[in-house]
């Protein structure tokens, strides 16, 4: 009982560090996920993360919500899922409440303007690594940069390559298509070759 | 306050892959036709939604919902924002449970886990090409991508000195640029 208490709360507190650290939307938040998510061991592997992040962009609702439910229901039952939740929406619903009372002026602030200034282009830099170590994982069998089991998955490559490309065939593609169709090419390649 | 509450409960229940889908809803119920907001309203509110921590789904919500009915907007508004993702998911949760050692399901998940690689790929590119490019910038890019795929400091520290490092830039130089708005 007091272990759950604890869970709950440490879910809690964790999320809302997550959520206070988001910058521009949902993706930017997937760095900060994996990194904590497997540290605290509340997935089974990050295998099982990826699975959670691609129905959490196929769903109705804000990825950011989804992701914590999915995370907190899944470690800790309805109660994890309301903790976690709380924990990534109360940040942004605090700062927003002080910005329209108060601060309407944030955005001409020198030092608010130079600190997104510097967080804007690390941004990108940290989601392309995550990018980058779910294709090792999940294309070249490369896990924790621990390359001894290297090896060239030739149906990965094809549904990496398939998916790329359909994503390339309009300007915003909506994630669902591309979950969709890596799934379909999935059963196909796996279940039948 | 129901209005108010059964908008945002739509507009949570109707948008699929996160808050940028949501914002022509909101633009919908919020400006055309409830008139809670002005179209100059709205524009500010998607910038400080961009700039601030957090999901843009929960900062919209907040601010319209402070905008119509003060404090006790901003929680109905929020609220009502995300309990179509919890209730989905809880069911969805459920549900793939049951199915968890099912080899058909894990072969499609093997094909999904390399789609959602090339979906975040995408994501860090999209968001890279509104970065304003600089030296400073170029730097900064390739800093955040070391020390993620590095795992050499933890990601909270690495956006802080991002943040750090442009408040020194800007000081210094005093330099008069633009917020970059990032997806």
């Amino acid at each position: 009982m007091i272990n759950y208490i604890f869970l709950l709360l440490k879910m809690f507190l964790i999320f809302f560090k997550i959520g206070l650290f988001t910058f521009g939307g949902g993706y930017a938040m997937i760095p900060l996920i994996t990194e904590e998510v497997i540290k605290n061991g509340w997935v089974e592997s990050t295998d099982v993360l990826i699975d959670f992040i691609a129905i959490s962009q196929s769903t109705p609702g804000a990825f950011a919500i989804n992701i914590a439910t999915f995370i907190g229901f899944n470690q800790a039952g309805i109660l994890g899922a309301i903790f976690t939740t709380l924990g990534v929406i109360l940040p942004s619903f605090f700062i927003i409440l002080f910005i329209a009372m108060a601060f309407h002026k944030f955005k001409t602030n020198k030092y608010v303007n130079g600190f997104l200034n510097g967080i804007s282009p690390v941004v990108p830099g940290i989601i392309m690594s995550v990018a980058l170590t779910f294709i090792l994982r999940s294309v070249f069998n490369v896990v924790d940069l621990d390359f001894q089991h290297f090896q060239f998955q030739l149906g990965a490559i094809i549904i990496f390559i398939v998916s790329f490309s359909v994503s390339k065939l309009k300007k915003r593609i909506h994630p669902i298509y591309i979950v969709l169709i890596s799934g379909i090419l999935g059963l196909l390649i796996y279940g039948l070759l | 306050m129901f209005t108010l509450f059964f908008t945002f409960f739509k507009i949570g229940l109707f948008t699929f892959g996160g808050g940028y889908s949501m914002i022509p809803l909101i633009h919908f119920y919020a400006v055309d036709k409830y008139h809670w907001l002005t179209e100059k309203e709205f524009v500010d509110i998607i910038a400080i939604a961009e700039s601030t921590p957090g999901p843009i789904a929960i900062n919209s919500a907040t601010y319209v919902g402070y905008k119509v009915l003060k404090v006790k907007g901003s929680i109905v508004a929020t609220i009502g924002v995300s309990i179509p993702s919890l209730v989905i998911i809880m069911i969805i949760s459920a549900f793939l449970m049951q199915y968890k050692n099912n080899q058909y399901v894990e072969y499609a998940f093997m094909g999904i886990r390399v789609g959602v690689a090339v979906l975040i790929m995408n994501a860090a590119i999209r968001i890279y090409k509104k970065v304003e490019k600089n030296i400073l910038t170029y730097i900064l890019v390739v800093f955040g991508l070391i020390m993620g795929f590095f795992n050499i400091i933890p990601i909270v520290y690495v956006i802080l000195i991002g943040g750090i490092i442009g408040i020194i830039y800007t000081v210094l130089l005093n330099k008069e640029s633009k917020v970059n708005t990032h997806d």
